[in-house]
């Protein structure tokens, strides 16, 4: 199957000289529609950076990204912004949910960004929240809703419209434990009805919810799982 | 072991026979904790032996056919048990912790793949177990979701040392000046 993120040999160097930092070393990944790939690995093995670069927040020094069949070194700012609004969604741990706006209207936000119809927009962040288990929390502000509520508000709001590709930065943050296993449940389901998935944690319970874990070491892939067969 | 309390919880709640007692058993913690029917049988007669519990009045002299109920000893003796934290002695003799120590007799790069490769193969453990807990949780299977929830605490604990091992091992590694301690 066509991935729809591919890394090929990806570089990453921040400065230069002797003060050159190299955050990403040669690291190639594929991963297909439907499919979740969590990324560990300690502070400063390059998971933030492999994520920026994945969903065009930065571009690599060397190598190729290639998002849905586009090669996004490609593409000038613009598009590249489009195709960033349009088809990739981020989840990160501070939820970013704008407090003035109900659930469905922060869930419609990127839609009307776009120049999608208001109220098509909002009739996409409507099956998003309902995806999500939150159809009829749509009309309540981020203040009114649980910490696992809200984040399942970002996961919709990554999902919503025609995203192919969701980036989810330790999405659990705060959440106690049941909390955080729920959120990651949504999202492996959100990824299992087709999207492609990416999340970086440090949790290895939360990892091992993913088809398959990549571990970072000093900017490399030092090792990955093979995906998880039967049980046990 | 547990077995006896385990039992005697069961009989706390109504007389049962030695069968009942198995499968009531194995229902809740069978899949990873089988336990024959013949071990059944001679756990219930140290209970009897120690005053814990008695079999039914109208009963078989039979012990595979009677049914046998708790004692007040014996919800004594179950009460204290439950009220009892676990003795948990220092786990120093671990195969993973002898092998990465003799890995590093070789050096910091044989160990870290020593680690690295053990985490991955806990990692996937981890994966099945995380698929076992969906199912069990599709069930409402509460006790199978306890058992798998304590392998995924042990595997996760694990994962987290091996995380401190290898940045224990790189830092010593890195450091020209010192010498890792054996």
């Amino acid at each position: 199957m066509t991935a729809v993120l591919e890394l090929d040999q990806v570089a990453r160097v921040y400065g230069d000289g002797r003060t050159a930092v190299q955050a990403l070393d040669g690291v190639s990944l594929r991963v297909a529609p439907g499919e979740l790939v969590a990324v560990m690995g300690p502070s400063g093995s390059g998971k933030s950076t492999l994520l920026n670069l994945a969903g065009g927040l930065d571009r690599p020094t060397t190598g190729r990204v290639v998002v849905d069949g586009t090669e996004l070194g490609r593409l000038d700012r613009r598009r590249l912004a489009a195709l960033r609004r349009r088809r990739v969604g981020y989840v990160f741990q501070d939820l970013n949910l704008l407090p003035g706006l109900t659930a469905v209207e922060n869930v419609a936000l990127p839609g009307e960004l776009d120049g999608v119809g208001t109220r098509q927009a909002r009739a996409e962040a409507l099956a998003a929240l309902d995806q999500v288990g939150l159809a009829d929390r749509a009309g309540a502000f981020p203040d009114q809703l649980s910490g696992g509520e809200r984040q399942r508000v970002a996961i919709a709001r990554a999902v919503v419209g025609q995203r192919v590709l969701l980036l989810a930065d330790e999405p659990t943050g705060a959440l106690d434990s049941l909390a955080g296993e729920a959120v990651l449940e949504l999202l492996r389901a959100r990824c299992e009805a087709g999207i492609a998935g990416v999340l970086v944690t440090h949790e290895a319970r939360y990892a091992a919810i993913a088809d398959r874990v990549v571990f970072l070491a000093d900017g490399r892939v030092v090792d990955q799982t093979t995906v998880a067969g039967g049980v046990v | 072991m547990s077995v006896k309390h385990a039992l005697l919880a069961l009989l706390d709640q109504g007389p049962r026979h030695g069968y009942g007692l198995k499968h009531e058993f194995e229902a809740r913690l069978g899949q990873s904790w089988p336990l024959n029917v013949g071990q059944v049988y001679s756990t219930l007669a140290r209970l009897e032996r120690d005053g814990l519990v008695a079999p039914e009045p109208e009963g078989d002299e039979d012990t595979e056919r009677r049914a046998f109920r708790i004692t007040g000893a014996g919800r004594s003796a179950l009460a204290e048990w439950l009220s009892a934290p676990v003795p948990r002695e220092a786990l120093s003799r671990d195969e993973l912790l002898v092998k990465v120590v003799a890995a590093l007799e070789a050096g910091a790069e044989p160990a870290v793949r020593v680690i690295r490769a053990q985490r991955t193969a806990t990692l996937e453990l981890l994966q099945r177990h995380t698929r076992s807990k969906a199912e069990a949780a599709r069930r409402g299977d509460l006790p199978r979701l306890l058992t798998i929830d304590l392998l995924i605490a042990q595997a996760e604990a694990e994962v987290a040392w091996l995380d401190r091992c290898e940045a224990r091992v790189a830092a010593g590694a890195s450091d020209p000046g010192g010498e890792v301690r054996r």
